[in-house]
Formats: C-alpha cells, sequence, structure tokens
C-alpha cells in the first residue's frame, strides 16, 4: 500500500511539475514537443551535409574538375553519403521524429507519448546513430562509396569499392542503431494513436496528418526489421569473413576464402526494406499536405475515407513491390511479372490522393502564404516524379532505363523533392504554434519560388538524359563518345540551378532563426484552423499540452466554409447543434456562441 | 492468503486487513500519456487492453519480422551448392527444457498475481528468471562445444546462421532479463497494482521466446 502511494505521487510529480532543470528541460528531456524539434534541428543540420554533398556532385558533373577534392573516388563517396543521408537521416528521421512527436500529441488531444521516456531514448539512439554516421569519414579509406544500397560484394570487399573496410562498418552499425531508435519512435507513434486519443476523437475524425505518420510508422516498425538484418549479415562478411551474402571471387587470379554466399539475398533484404521506406517518407508528407491543402483551401478535404484508404491500400502494397528495383539483378524473370503487377496496381491509391488534392483545391476560398505554396508544390512534383514511375515499374521499360538519369530523375522528384516540399510547407504552417511568432512570408515566398522553379531545373532534363541513355553514377563522362553536346549544356544549367536552390535554403534558415527570435507575435490560431493543436490555451502549448482539461471532441478536422457557420472554420472541440434543430441552427448562426481564439476547454 | 501479506517486507507488522494491503491488480490503461498511465489522460475508444501491453505486442510484430526474416534468408541460404550440416550440440535439448520451464514458471506466476496469490507469484517469478539466466549459460555452453568441434563463426554457411540466430535469440533473452531484474527490484520492495501487469507483460515475452526458439530447432533439425 504504502508502495502503491508512492508510485502514484513519483508519477504525479513526472506530471504534474515541469521539469526545470536545464539537462531535463531541454536536452534529456521527456516533452514531445521538446524531442520533435530536437529531431528536427539536428536532422537538418545532417541534410544540411547532405545538401553539401549534392553541391560537390553537381560541381562535378557542370565543371568536371573544378573541385579538387572530387575525385573519381571521393566523388562515389558523396553520392553514397548524400544518398544515404538525405533517405534516412534526414527524411525518415525529420517526418516521423519531428512531425510525428509534434503533431501527433497535439492533434489527437493527449498530453504527451505513450512511452515518453522511450521516446527520449528514440531521440538519443538516432544522434549516436549520427555521429556513427559522420565517424566513418574520418578512419582509414574514409567513408563508403558503394552506392546507398550498399550491394555486396563491393560494399566489403577491400579494394572494390572506397571506404570498403571501417568505413562501410561504422555506417552499417550507424543503420544498426537507427534501426533501433526508428524501432522505439514507431512503437511510440502507433501506440500513442491508438489508446491516447481524447474524448470523441474516433479513428474516422483523425487529421490525415496523424493518419499518414501512423501508417507510415506501421511500415517503419514492420520494414526496418529487414535492414537491420541485412545490415548486421553484411557486418559479420565484412568483420568476420562470414560468407552470408559473398559469393567466390577471384582478385587478379587468387581466390578469396569465400564461398558460395548470395549477393541477390542482400538485394531483397535490403529492398524488403528500402521499399517501404520511400512510403515511410512519402505517407507523412502526404498527410500534411492534406491538411495543409484543406486548411488554405478553406475547404474540406475531398473524400476523407477514400484519403484514408489510399494511404492504408499504399501502405499495404508496399511490402509486395520490393523487386521492381531489381529487374536488372538477374533474379528469376518470372517474379518480375507479380512486381510490375503490383508496382502498377499501387498507382491506383497514389492516383486516388492526387485527383482529392486537386478535388480540393477546385473552386476553394484559395490564400497562398509559404505553406501552401510548398504544398502546392509537393503535389506538383509528386505528379512529375509518379507518373515516370509507371515508365520504370514495367520489365520491359525499366531495363533500358534502369542505369540512366531517367531513374535519377524519377525518385529525386518523387520521393526527394516531394518529401522536402512536405517537409518546408510543414515547418513554415506549424512554426507559428511551435515558436509563438510568424516567419517572414517575403522571404518564405522568395525560398520556395527559388527551389522549386530551381527543383525542377535540376530533376526534369534528367529523364531527357535519361533517354539520350546517359548513366548514372558516373564521375566523367569524358569518354562517352555517343552522347549529344547538349549534355554537357544541360549538365552546367542543372548545377547552376543546384546552387541557386542551395542558397535559397541558407535563406529560409536566416528565415527561422531571425523569425523565432524577432518575429512578428502569433495569434493562436493565425491560419484559423480546425485541428486541436491550434486550440490550446497558450502558443507555444505548454508542458502537458492542455492545462487542466483535456479537449473534447465532436466533429471532424474538415469543417471549413460549413454554410451557416459564423466563421469559415468551425474547430474540432465545438460541440454539434442539436439534430432537430439543426436547420434552424444553421440560418440562427447567432446562437452559436463565438468562442475566441483557444477555446480549448 | 494472509501470510503473503505478512512476508511483504514492506508491510506494517499489525496491518490485519488483507484488503488494501494487495491492492486489485490493475486492469486497465498500464501507461498513458502522461508518462504512468494513470488516468491522467482517460483513453476514449482505446483498444480494450493496456496501453503497455499494446507496446509490447508492437515489439514482438517487429522482433517477429527480424527473426522472419532471417529464416527466410537462412532458407534461401540453404539452398545454395556450398551448404553443409552441421552438427548440433545435445546440450540443446537440455537448453530448451529450461525455456520451456522459464516459460511455465512465468505462466503460473501470471496466473497466481491475477489470484492475488503473492507468494506464489513472487516465487514462480523468480524461477522464470532464474530458467532464462540456465538457459543463457547452456546457449553459451553449447557455443563452446561447437567451437571444440572446430565450427566457428565462419567455418560455413551453416554455423555462421547458428551463431547469428542463436545470438540474436540470446540477445532478445538477455534484455528480458534486464527488465526482469528492473522488475524484480520493485515488486520486492513492494507489491504495486501494476505488477499483475508486468507479469503478465514478462509471460508474454517468454512465451515469445520460448516460441521463436522452437521454429529455430526446427529449421536446424530439419536442415
Amino acid at each position: 500500500m504504502g508502495g502503491t502511494s508512492a508510485k502514484h505521487a513519483e508519477s504525479g510529480l513526472h506530471h504534474a511539475h515541469e521539469p526545470t532543470s536545464f539537462w531535463t528541460k531541454y536536452v534529456f528531456s521527456q516533452d514531445h514537443k521538446v524531442i520533435a524539434i530536437q529531431y528536427t534541428v539536428t536532422a537538418l543540420l545532417v541534410g544540411a551535409v547532405g545538401l553539401v554533398f549534392s553541391w560537390l556532385i553537381r560541381l562535378q558533373l557542370g565543371f568536371p574538375g573544378s573541385v579538387s577534392i572530387v575525385q573519381p573516388d571521393s566523388y562515389l563517396q558523396f553520392m553514397t553519403q548524400h544518398g544515404m543521408i538525405m533517405v534516412i537521416y534526414l527524411l525518415t528521421a525529420l517526418l516521423l521524429g519531428g512531425f510525428g512527436n509534434y503533431l501527433i500529441p497535439l492533434m489527437i488531444g493527449t498530453r504527451d507519448m505513450a512511452f515518453p521516456f522511450l521516446n527520449m531514448l528514440s531521440y538519443w539512439t538516432y544522434f549516436v546513430s549520427v555521429i556513427l554516421l559522420f565517424a566513418a569519414f574520418f578512419v582509414a579509406g574514409g567513408a563508403s562509396g558503394a552506392g546507398w544500397t550498399l550491394y555486396p560484394p563491393q560494399s566489403v570487399l577491400e579494394g572494390a569499392s572506397p571506404g570498403a573496410g571501417w568505413g562501410v562498418r561504422l555506417l552499417l552499425l550507424s543503420i544498426a542503431v537507427f534501426v533501433a531508435s526508428g524501432t522505439m519512435g514507431s512503437l511510440n507513434y502507433i501506440t500513442t494513436v491508438l489508446q491516447l486519443r481524447t474524448q470523441g476523437m474516433t479513428l474516422m475524425r483523425l487529421p490525415l496528418s496523424v493518419w499518414g505518420i501512423f501508417v507510415g510508422a506501421v511500415l517503419a516498425l514492420l520494414a526496418f526489421p529487414a535492414l537491420f538484418v541485412g545490415g548486421v549479415m553484411l557486418l559479420l562478411d565484412s568483420l568476420f569473413g562470414t560468407s552470408f551474402f559473398i559469393p567466390i571471387v577471384n582478385v587478379f587470379g587468387q581466390q578469396l576464402g569465400r564461398e558460395g554466399g548470395n549477393p541477390l539475398l542482400f538485394q531483397h533484404l535490403f529492398w524488403y526494406f528500402g521499399h517501404p521506406e520511400v512510403y515511410i517518407v512519402i505517407l507523412p508528407a502526404m498527410g500534411l499536405v492534406s491538411d495543409i491543402l484543406a486548411n488554405h483551401a478553406r475547404k474540406p478535404i475531398f473524400g476523407y475515407r477514400a484519403m484514408v484508404w489510399a494511404l492504408l491500400a499504399i501502405g499495404g502494397i508496399s511490402f509486395v513491390v520490393w523487386a521492381h528495383h531489381m529487374f536488372v539483378s538477374g533474379m528469376n524473370p518470372y517474379f518480375g511479372f507479380w512486381f510490375a503487377a503490383a508496382t502498377v496496381v499501387i498507382a491506383i491509391p497514389s492516383a486516388v490522393k492526387t485527383y482529392n488534392w486537386l478535388l480540393t483545391l477546385w473552386r476553394g476560398n484559395l490564400r497562398f502564404p509559404t505553406p501552401m505554396l510548398f504544398a502546392i508544390g509537393f503535389v506538383s512534383t509528386f505528379v512529375a516524379g509518379g507518373l515516370t514511375g509507371l515508365f520504370l515499374g514495367n520489365v520491359i521499360a525499366d531495363v533500358p532505363l534502369h542505369d540512366t538519369y531517367f531513374v535519377v530523375g524519377h525518385f529525386h522528384l518523387v520521393m526527394g523533392v516531394s518529401a522536402i516540399f512536405a517537409i518546408l510547407a510543414g515547418i513554415y504552417h506549424w512554426f507559428p504554434k511551435a515558436v509563438g511568432r510568424m516567419y517572414n512570408e517575403t522571404l518564405g515566398k522568395v525560398h520556395f519560388w527559388v527551389t522549386f522553379v530551381g527543383a525542377y531545373l535540376i530533376f526534369f532534363p534528367m529523364y531527357w538524359m535519361g533517354f539520350m541513355g546517359l548513366p548514372r553514377r558516373y564521375f566523367s563522362f569524358a569518354a562517352v563518345e555517343t552522347l549529344p553536346p547538349s549534355v554537357q549544356g544541360l549538365n552546367v544549367l542543372m548545377t547552376v540551378a543546384a546552387l541557386a536552390v542551395g542558397a535559397a535554403q541558407l535563406l529560409f534558415v536566416f528565415n527561422m532563426i531571425w523569425s523565432a527570435l524577432r518575429g512578428k507575435r502569433a495569434e493562436g490560431n493565425p491560419w484559423g484552423a480546425t485541428t486541436l493543436e491550434w486550440q490550446t490555451p497558450t502558443t507555444p502549448p505548454p508542458h502537458g499540452n492542455w492545462g487542466p482539461e483535456l479537449p473534447v471532441v465532436h466533429r471532424w478536422a474538415y469543417d471549413y466554409s460549413l454554410p451557416g457557420a459564423p466563421r469559415d472554420f468551425v474547430p474540432q472541440t465545438e460541440p454539434e447543434p442539436q439534430p432537430a434543430a439543426a436547420a434552424k441552427a444553421a440560418k440562427a448562426a447567432k446562437s452559436e456562441p463565438q468562442p475566441e481564439e483557444g477555446s480549448g476547454a | 492468503m494472509s501470510a503473503p501479506v505478512l512476508a511483504d517486507a514492506d508491510a506494517k507488522p499489525n496491518l490485519k486487513s488483507q484488503g488494501p494491503a494487495i491492492p486489485p491488480p490493475l486492469r486497465w490503461n498500464g501507461r498513458g500519456g502522461d508518462g504512468d498511465g494513470r488516468g491522467f489522460s482517460p483513453s476514449h475508444g482505446a483498444l480494450p487492453f493496456p496501453t503497455a501491453k499494446l507496446g509490447l505486442w508492437l515489439f514482438l510484430a517487429a522482433a517477429t519480422m527480424l527473426f522472419a526474416l532471417v529464416g527466410s534468408a537462412y532458407l534461401v541460404r540453404m539452398g545454395l551448392p556450398d551448404w553443409e550440416h552441421l552438427p548440433k550440440p545435445g546440450i540443446l535439448w537440455v537448453n530448451t527444457l529450461w525455456l520451456l520451464l522459464g516459460s511455465l514458471a512465468l505462466e503460473v506466476a501470471r496466473r497466481a498475481a491475477r489470484a492475488r496469490e503473492v507468494a506464489t507469484a513472487r516465487g514462480a517469478w523468480i524461477l522464470g528468471g532464474a530458467f532464462a539466466l540456465l538457459f543463457v549459460v547452456g546457449q553459451l555452453l553449447a557455443w563452446g562445444r561447437l567451437a571444440a568441434w572446430g565450427y566457428f563463426l565462419a567455418t560455413n554457411p551453416a554455423s555462421s546462421f547458428f551463431y547469428l540466430l542463436t545470438a540474436l535469440h540470446g540477445l532478445h533473452v538477455l534484455g528480458g532479463l534486464l527488465v526482469w531484474g528492473r522488475a524484480t527490484v520493485r515488486m520486492f520492495r513492494a507489491w504495486e497494482p501494476a505488477a499483475p501487469l508486468r507479469i503478465e507483460l514478462a509471460a508474454t515475452y517468454w512465451h515469445f521466446l520460448l516460441g521463436v526458439w522452437a521454429a529455430m530447432l526446427g529449421l536446424f533439425w530439419l536442415t
């Protein structure tokens, strides 16, 4: 009994009293909002390194030999690390760890994650994985240059690719640690969404952001083990000379001491993770974009239920399409039929989502602040990148295009640029809530237009280059005589665009830092949004989010421009009028009390 | 019923009333959004079992994927021409027995905890951990035996997989033992309302590890 009350006291302490020391408040914090900001800032810093690598790659392609540190080996290293950093350490970490942490508890109306300690552990594990990632740059041989897919045997055989010793080992270790972090995070997000929704927040009243993050987290939970298994087995092959993946290899006439391992096995494991990974990134992005579009179009999202089912369908199908990355790998050709069919099928829910976004915009009362621009930019690049996925999903078109720039253009637009646009839209959109100040709109718009036009200038010509047969991953095209001279001209243009886009990101960083310190004070609900996070008692939301009383939800998240309502949005916390008097109440809108901002309780 | 209460180190010696001394088991909301799940944020429309249980089941889903993927890699690798049969140390059967007994003990503990038979629950709880510890020691002995026969991690693909799978499984057992140790300290300090839930979660995890081990044994012996 004594123990029981002690437990109560301890747990009460945990929540009633906000952590006050610097360490528990800002460093080893268990508050989901602090962890979200930690994730976001770390991921953006890591992403900045990835961005610089892409500059180096582009400089070499546009102006060969202009940067002395870019040599054939280091080119491959920059390319590999750019891919790894962007896909895993930036996009995955930021969309799940950053937005997942910030939005889930606020949007479902709870005080924190289901397992706050695990949440903190998830961030710091991610932090360790980032340290390991960068440590690989400073070992003998440098970081791995085997391509972000790390295909064996070349990724682990000394001399076969740069960084095949400790470079790739540290990277594999970093990945294993990242998987541990991602598992802790995903488990937390899923549990929180299922168990901690506030009163009235049914599953079908959840904002699509929560749905997207939720399905993405389910995919992460089930797909990351494949990366872990492949990574650990590859690490053993590298460290202890096992032969899981390494086949009989002759080097300069000498047979290495390995026997019949199967490199294809690694590819299967890698892509069994790798394809769901695309959706781990893009489903949360789709969720954020859906909410931002509906809000700034002042219209309900078109086809809410279809949007939810499309997310679930994409999530499910994403587990059975992985080998479309392997049509040229030498796997059994009969596999190709199934994987091509499944790939084309996944286009259907993706198209449902795209049409619904367009129909949400259709005849909406559109306004165009920076987040809306980026959200529309997302739809644009998702279509421009996604449609070429239909080409690549078919074996017969993939075979000639697979190792060309066509693929580079495709995945950069559909999951790189699109995901970044969704992230930027999200950061601008929720910045006033997270910081309590407005960002600078002019700087934001300049940032958007340079990034948007620049992204198309960089990646759209790649389709044409791919059709011309320009091979990807090459350090230099000096020896490729079949290429028309226009390819070099385009490469110069793309490099200049890449530098401009990179510079525009500095504008974004400046805008964020300056606005956080000096920006105009933001109201609690500057966008006139319906969802719970905008109804918090103070902005930024306090520790525990809601003050003494949790919000109660009475309606879905998309009551924009409701006929007869006093304003063009009705918060989720607003009670429904009585059914019998519904028609009258709609007419006599004055009977509705007009709550001030932040009428959460 | 009264004896275990008196045996409780924290219980006051004069305390006669049995009811409040052993609080009813926590049936709902094991941990919650406020970090402890003690009703600060009532879960509406939540699944009808404690949040901690859902967390565990999700973890088990990820762990199942992990072992299933290594298992499928095993089956694929087995089909390649350089695969060799690996002799299995007989001690694996003894280890299987330890794991089975550990699982049974925690099942007994789980039922006893639900019935508020604290002494039985505590005793079976300790046995459950001890058997798991024996299993780990036994696995290390099995490794030693294999090494003595000249089979190391990189000797052939079958031995590589054997070491990899047993290591992954063993690490999961050790992780479980870590949590078990932490829970043991709390459980012997005081019998908390959450104790039955903790025991139930541990029992589930032990059963899961037994199931995985059975599947692994099948894989080892059939090949």
